[in-house]
């Protein structure tokens, strides 16, 4: 009797492979399912397709300040006074969270053009220009303030206004992208 | 739910279907649930806050029959089509509107009421971290709703929540796109969102019911916190709490009513009703008001992702805390000591809501500057949030921890229905009274 027990007893290491080919089969097939469901979250490709901008520089005097829209995110374009240039480079070397000279900031020969991301590098709130004690912006959210080369110099945020890739056609227009 | 079932099928029909679908059994249960017969008013809050969730599922599937999801049709099918053209739909987007602060309101009396009566404790921690859940998914419902109408604050408060998750190395910024569906809050954002919203209360009413059937298993905690001893201690849930809750949602209507009808706009913000313009941050952004204490937080800390995990961190307390409460007896009516701690607690939720609704270097006494620390003059809102929060950190994680160790409680009563019928005035004062186990 127990002989036959014994003889008709399922194999355990064929029983064991069965249950680990199920189980990987079932967490394969999950995960190939909810990929796609997670991945359409992502931006599509009609707005991926959003590229690149030109604008004409020669519609911003200096001392002014446009704000355009650049895949939907805006951007400062900010024609810089000599005052407000060396005011940024003389704190090249001041104490800073995110330290980068003025000259890193803008492109060689164009230092009067500022092309910033306009959000905060904090939470993306859009600052705020001539607040705040460094002479540059003021971010109206959480009262992050950046210099007049968009360093961050107080507050919360950690990072200095992001530059966006950018080349100068010409010295009056600039292709953004 | 809790214990044998007393219900008897009285005729056939009930008999023949009682044993295929026992349904009106589990009415009857329900009904006959055994209640202590001591709960004051502050127990009826879960019945308004039921209230409270069935108004805003009735009137929101109502409002999306109206709402258009798209970023350039959000804004008008609420402002103009519903508030004006839709029949009625000037007042059932107040009661949505005006339903959410409601429910806030209710939702923090509810647990203000969980902590003073120690109903969180053993054997109720799982009713209550069931009610942090809901919690946590009434504030995540609720932001969402506020971005659909797609106005000023609605479009920048989703810009900085979504942001929050960004501070998170590594996983942060993938988050963030995929929140957005592209470069920044847009279009499909409005849309995830909305579709996010419509789901989220049911999901809500889910968590309800697990709640209510975690309530029903070691049955409600009471002012005393004494465990019911015997059926002197009950009553049936009806016709005695149904009618208490019910005197209660009325009276809570009232209040209700007055903001509907007489103060639509008092909890909403001017800029609200500027259209969405990703070009532009209102000069002063601040959350909803039932927000506020946690923005405050979030803006007390000058880093990044130290502020957001202070933020999540002041939120996690409440799901921690009955492990942080160590003392025997529930009710703080019997523990004065801990009773002026929490007093301050709430006094310090209040300063930093007050403070979240401030800008940060707002002076607290007008015109007197005083020494810089740090970052901040001392005599400036972020100084004075980061005080409250320190407290309320230090209430969760150190005061209360010592108190259950540390403190001498009053006497506690030897059941429900002994003070119920005697009256005392105060418990009588014994000195050095040792804290009576409860059986």
């Amino acid at each position: 009797m127990a002989e036959s027990l014994v003889q008709t007893a399922p194999d355990p290491g064929r029983r064991d492979f069965i249950y680990i080919v199920t189980a990987a089969a079932a967490v394969g097939g999950v995960a190939a399912v909810a990929w796609p469901l997670i991945d359409q979250m992502n931006p599509a490709a009609d707005t991926l397709a959003l590229a690149s901008l030109e604008y004409d520089l020669s519609k911003v005097a200096l001392g002014q300040e446009v704000t355009i829209a650049w895949r939907k995110q805006p951007v400062f374009i900010r024609h810089r006074t000599p005052k407000e240039i060396a005011a940024a480079v003389a704190d090249d070397h001041a104490s800073m969270k995110d330290p980068a000279t003025d000259a890193s900031r803008t492109k060689p020969g164009h230092e009067q053009w500022l092309i910033l991301l306009a959000s905060c590098t904090h939470l993306g709130c859009v600052p705020t220009f001539a607040q705040g004690e460094y002479g540059g912006w003021l971010c109206p959210c959480h009262g992050s303030i950046y210099d007049t080369s968009g360093r961050i110099r107080k507050g919360p945020a950690p990072k200095n206004l992001y530059l966006p890739d950018y080349t100068f056609l010409s010295d009056s227009k600039v292709k953004i992208g | 739910m809790s214990g044998p079932s007393t219900y008897e099928p009285n005729s056939a029909i009930e008999r023949w279907l009682d044993t295929r679908l026992p349904i009106i059994r589990f009415s009857a249960d329900l009904l006959g649930y055994p209640t202590p017969r001591n709960l004051n008013y502050w127990w009826t809050f879960g019945g308004i806050l039921s209230f409270c969730l069935v108004v805003q599922i009735v009137t929101g599937i109502i409002l999306a029959m109206h709402y258009d999801p798209s970023g350039a049709g959000a804004f008008i099918s609420v402002e103009q089509h519903i508030m004006r053209d839709v029949n009625y739909g000037w007042m059932i987007r107040g009661l949505h509107a005006t339903g959410a602060s409601m429910f806030f309101v209710a939702v923090y009396l509810h647990i203000l009421r969980g902590i003073y009566y120690g109903s969180f404790k053993a054997p109720r921690e799982v009713l209550w971290l069931l009610g942090c859940v809901i919690y946590v998914l009434m504030m995540a419902t609720a932001f969402m709703g506020y971005v659909l109408p797609w106005g000023q604050m609605s479009f920048w408060g989703a810009k900085v929540i979504t942001n929050l998750l960004g501070a998170f190395p590594l996983v942060g910024k993938t988050i963030t796109t995929l929140l957005w569906g592209g470069y920044s809050v847009d279009d499909p954002t409005l849309n995830r969102f909305f579709s996010l919203h419509y789901l989220l209360p049911f999901v809500i009413a889910a968590v309800v019911a697990l709640h209510i059937w975690a309530l029903h298993v070691p049955g409600n905690n009471n002012p005393t916190g004494v465990n019911v001893k015997s059926k002197t201690d009950t009553v049936a849930f009806h016709p005695y709490y149904t009618v208490k809750d019910a005197f209660a949602v009325g009276l809570f209507m009232i209040l209700f009513a007055v903001f509907v009808f007489y103060l639509p706009d008092a909890l909403g913000k001017v800029d609200n009703a500027i259209p969405a313009n990703p070009l532009v941050t209102p000069a002063h952004i601040v959350p909803e008001w039932y927000l506020l204490p946690f923005y405050a937080i979030l803006r007390a800390i000058p880093d990044k992702l130290m502020g957001v995990l202070a933020l999540g961190g002041s939120i996690a307390m409440l799901f921690v805390l009955p492990w942080l409460d160590r003392s025997e007896v529930r009710s703080m009516r019997y523990r004065p000591t801990a009773r002026i701690y929490f007093f301050i607690w709430i006094v310090s939720a209040m300063i930093l809501g007050w403070c979240g609704s401030q800008e940060p270097d707002g002076q607290i006494l007008h015109g007197v500057a005083g020494p810089v620390l740090i970052d901040y003059d001392i005599n400036t809102v972020t100084w004075l949030s980061r005080v409250a929060a320190i407290y309320y950190f230090v209430y969760f994680l150190i005061i209360t921890p010592l108190l259950g160790l540390r403190e001498t409680p009053l006497p506690v009563p030897d059941s429900i229905y002994t003070p119920v019928l005697s009256h005392p005035a105060a418990p009588p004062l014994a000195a050095a009274a040792a804290p009576q186990a409860k059986a």
